[in-house]
């Protein structure tokens, strides 16, 4: 029932979903038949129906993050068939709906599988490795008040443009959970590659690179073996340009290292 | 009790530098010695947290995602407003300031916003310092837009994602105070309750939402920055998590409860499509720069849009309104589309919706440059209605979208209550009885930035700095009484779940409290809901135990609260006899179905206090004064 699109029939499907009760417990893969889902509803709506089902037959409702449901927060984060955040490419798992699937479809639902992501509890993961790295340097040191003029220095508008999109990483994790060596290059390098390519970020821009690829290593996530999985699987586009432009930007910093 | 709102001598324009000077000031060295906690790291929680570290306070920041980054002023879409000038355009302070105040249908106070108008241009500077990247024109300034209820462009904007761009700078703030060790971050933390000692605020109650850990926090001072309650409708362009349950609780401690009914309901949204449907997604409101909002003329025309001639459409925002046009406020924008639903002229299935239409502007300016301006947007609304707007006009519908309502607060931004802070939506200062589109990021960031920087300094500068031990009987009161809700909730395993209660308020809220109020179905709702809360709690089933992850846990104590408020706002629609801004009573109204209102007997800010469960509310008012501005009624035409 819905939009223009009157010819959408309710789907049956079958769902296999991670259980896991905390993270200390071992996990397993359960089966749960759906009935009637409307390709209209969105992927975490199907799941809110499953929810209430399973709430209404005594059955613990399934574990998952989400907040936005806008695409925006970040927090959605569900392995499906295979795939970070599901089938449809640049989408996040609350962005995607329920057309791309099909009656009788079978759905296989995942946690982040990633050894710093520890799995909380079903399909919730721990991501906070990723914030640490941010704290590591992912900042420009200017303190409230004080600044100049927001309009002193002039940024061209590719500059800006390019910074803004390398700035709209949602910081989801995909990119890790889509690489087989579990690293965290593509994250990294977007807030990297932001900060070095606009004025403001000039002054720490060494110490800031050099910083946050220490904290990324000392949390764990692989090295970079530039398969490219995490661009292809990142929900809003980040480029692999960004982690081409961190290799250059840690290379420099560690001829004139100012990490003293 | 008076309510005392603090508003400093003088003229207007030197109210805030003359209280910044007569502020008492607590010495640096001795600033180490507060601790101060800061519940929410939104715009208005991030940058408050932050820029109280550099001043060398202690600072306890919480939130219930898990990453500070994400608090739902991420998903702000348009843009910021400041009084730049840059585009010489005839902006200024004051019109920015004039601007709010008439936006709000005179329900806010002059000093406030006048401030907030003042400070507005110091957060374009501060944000650009953190490397917020800002869209820009080609001789590498900064871009603005126009946004509705304003004739100059002042709105500061990141493609649609603004509040992103925002939000990401004062994490980068708050992250280099954790990193330093000044801000104490609790991630996946939910406030429970807010603990007085001695009358003053001095500290919380939290639950972790991991293992259900209850535990206290002490502080010298409490700063709530919980965002806004609009998810008491269910359905709201709210993130599924956004809640009231912080600052009811703190009301439930004596803090007031400032114009509850005073709620926004957003003209761009995309329309419900069934009863499944967990949240509505808002469309920018910058898109009625470009976008023409029109329905069929004939009622029952169900002829898709590319078939419906040109005169056959009613441009109707650009006819009733000509000289604002598709840009008039959002209240007005919302009540016109209802009407022209309730005439029967609505689009698409269910006929609740109107277009929005893109085809002029694409023809004026090309596909490429629409896409550039709004492209994220369409991207959104493809994938969720699976439609194409650069090829047929998008749908829309009004949402709940921005409580104006929220604690009520003096010029200090401080509560009812010592010690207690409120900022950002959470409280109700500075948009009266309707926000204009950028002014909610530009008034959490100037809050967090820019005010309580100060005003906290001074009630702390007169305050010891001794601690008070979480052991403290206080402490260990509250948490016992956080633990007995607790169980309370997971001792009755009814029949119902709570989404299904939260539904049914929902609709309550929104048949009777919503776009449109009248004192019987006022009347109505408010037995309604008093039977529902009954119900909640004899027949609420939630599973498993405090001491794990239950999302069913958290969410019932939230509908709990929502339970309690909706009841307030009912009753406060029900007071306010008179029409203003996005409270619309259907018995105060113009002949032109404007909003009428009612200046002699309800210029005042409705604070409500709390006197016990199902017990009536009292009401305190605070008259409005306005002497620099004229009451009139508001006219976009
Ligand atoms: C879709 C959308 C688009 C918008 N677009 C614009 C725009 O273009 N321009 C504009 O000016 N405004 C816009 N707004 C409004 C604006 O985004 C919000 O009013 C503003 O961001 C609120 O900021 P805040 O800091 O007060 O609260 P929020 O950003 O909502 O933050 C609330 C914080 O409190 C925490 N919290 C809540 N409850 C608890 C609790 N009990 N315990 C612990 N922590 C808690 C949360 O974790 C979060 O960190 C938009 C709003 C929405 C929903
Ligand atoms: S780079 Fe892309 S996939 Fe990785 S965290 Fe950021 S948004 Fe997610
Ligand atoms: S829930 Fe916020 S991005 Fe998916």
């Amino acid at each position: 029932m819905a939009g223009n699109n009157p010819n959408s029939k309710p789907m049956n499907l079958t769902l296999k979903v991670w259980r896991q009760k905390n993270s200390k417990a071992a996990g397993n893969l359960e089966t749960y038949q759906i009935k009637d889902i409307s390709p209209e509803m969105s992927f975490l709506e199907m799941m809110d129906v499953l929810n209430e089902d399973l709430l209404l037959k005594g059955i613990d409702p399934v574990a998952f993050d989400h907040d936005c449901r806008e695409g925006i927060c970040g927090m959605c984060s569900l392995y499906i068939n295979g795939r970070a955040h599901g089938p449809e490419r640049g989408t996040t798992t609350c962005q995607l709906h329920m057309r791309k699937f099909s009656d009788g479809d079978t759905i296989t639902i995942e946690p982040w599988r990633a050894g710093p992501f520890p799995v909380l509890k079903d399909l919730c993961t721990d991501r906070s490795a990723l914030d640490r790295i941010q704290q590591a340097g992912g900042y420009i040191s200017v303190n409230t008040g004080g600044v100049p003029d927001a309009n002193e220095i002039p940024i061209p508008k590719t500059i800006a443009d390019k910074a803004f999109d390398a700035a709209t990483c949602i910081q989801c994790g995909a990119c890790v959970a889509a690489c087989k060596n579990g690293s965290a290059m593509l994250f990294t390098s977007a807030k990297v590659s932001q900060l070095a390519m606009l004025p403001q970020g000039q002054v720490e821009r060494k110490t800031r690179v050099e910083n946050m690829v220490a904290q990324m290593d000392k949390e764990g996530f692989g090295a970079c073996t530039n398969i490219g999985s995490c661009a292809a699987e990142c929900p809003v586009g980040i480029s692999l340009e960004n982690i081409a432009m961190l290799n250059r930007e840690y290379i420099g910093a560690s001829f004139t290292s100012e990490n003293v | 009790m008076i309510l005392d709102s603090k508003i400093p001598e003088g003229p207007l324009a030197e109210k805030w530098d003359k209280h910044k000077f007569n502020v008492k000031l607590v010495n640096p060295a001795n600033k180490r010695k507060y601790d101060i906690i800061v519940v929410g790291t939104g715009l208005a929680g991030a940058s408050a947290a932050a820029t109280l570290a550099e001043l060398g306070y202690n600072v306890k920041a919480f939130c219930y995602q898990d990453s500070p980054r994400r608090a739902h002023s991420i998903a702000a879409q348009g843009g910021i407003n400041a009084a730049k000038n840059y585009q010489n355009d005839g902006d200024s302070v004051y019109r920015l300031f004039y601007d709010t105040i008439k936006g709000g249908d005179y329900r806010a106070r002059e000093a406030n916003v006048y401030r907030l108008a003042q400070v507005s241009v110091n957060i374009i500077d501060q944000c650009v310092a953190q490397g917020v990247p800002f869209a820009r024109e080609y001789g590498g300034l900064l871009a603005n837009r126009s946004f509705g209820g304003a004739q100059v462009s002042r709105t500061f904007y990141a493609r649609g994602q603004t509040g992103q761009q925002l939000l990401l700078g004062a994490y980068s703030a708050l992250n280099r105070q954790i990193a330093y060790g000044k801000v104490k971050m609790y991630p996946r933390t939910e406030m429970l309750d807010l603990v007085m000692v001695d009358g003053k605020a001095r500290g919380i109650v939290t639950r972790h939402l991991i293992t259900g850990k209850i535990e206290s926090h002490s502080a010298h001072a409490v700063i709530l920055a919980t965002g806004g309650y609009g998810n008491v409708f269910f359905l709201s362009t709210n993130a599924m998590g956004s809640n009231t349950t912080a600052i009811w609780r703190a009301h439930k401690k004596g803090a007031l409860f400032a114009n509850p009914c005073f709620t926004q309901i957003h003209p761009t949204c995309i329309p419900v499509s069934g009863g499944y449907q967990s949240k509505l997604t808002l469309m920018s409101e910058s898109l009625r720069n470009d976008g023409r909002v029109w329905v069929p003329k004939a009622v029952g025309d169900n002829r898709p849009a590319d078939q419906i001639p040109e005169d056959e459409r009613d441009y109707f925002l650009e006819r009733k309104y000509p000289s604002f046009g598709n840009l008039v406020p959002r209240d007005v924008a919302s009540r016109n589309a209802k009407l022209a639903c309730d005439e029967g002229r609505g689009v698409g299935t269910t006929k609740l919706a109107v277009y929005l239409d893109f085809a002029d502007a694409i023809k004026r300016e090309g596909l490429e440059k629409i896409s550039q301006k709004y492209g994220n947007l369409f991207d959104m609304y493809s994938k969720i209605t699976g439609e194409n707007p650069y090829e047929q006009p998008m749908r829309i519908y009004p949402a709940v979208h921005y409580t104006m309502g929220g604690l009520w607060v003096d010029y200090n931004l401080m509560t009812t209550v010592p010690g207690l802070y409120a900022t950002g939506e959470c409280n109700f200062s500075d948009h009266g009885a309707n926000r204009l589109g950028a002014s909610a990021l530009m008034q959490g960031l100037a809050d967090g930035y820019f005010v309580i920087p100060y005003t906290i300094g001074d009630y702390l500068a007169q305050n010891p700095t001794a601690r008070v031990e979480t052991s403290h009987p206080a402490f260990k009161e509250a948490e016992a009484n956080v633990q007995a809700d607790v169980n309370r909730l997971l001792s009755i395993n009814g029949t119902r779940t709570v989404d299904d209660f939260h539904k049914a308020l929902g609709h309550i809220m929104w048949d009777y409290c919503g776009m449109a109020r009248n004192a019987e179905g006022l009347q109505f709702a408010k037995q309604e809901i008093r039977k529902l809360r009954d119900e909640f709690w004899r027949d609420v089933k939630i599973l498993g135990t405090n001491e794990e992850l239950n999302v069913t846990l958290e969410k019932a104590g939230r509908v709990a609260d929502f339970l309690e408020l909706g009841e307030l706002m009912v009753e406060d629609a029900l007071n306010r006899n008179e029409s203003c801004g996005g409270h619309f009573r259907e018995e105060y109204q113009t002949p032109e179905n404007e909003a009428l209102r009612d200046d002699e007997n309800y210029t005042y800010v409705a604070a409500w206090e709390y006197t016990g469960p199902n017990q009536q509310p009292v009401l305190h008012k605070e008259e409005l004064k306005f002497e620099n501005v004229k009451l009139t009624q508001r006219s976009y035409k």
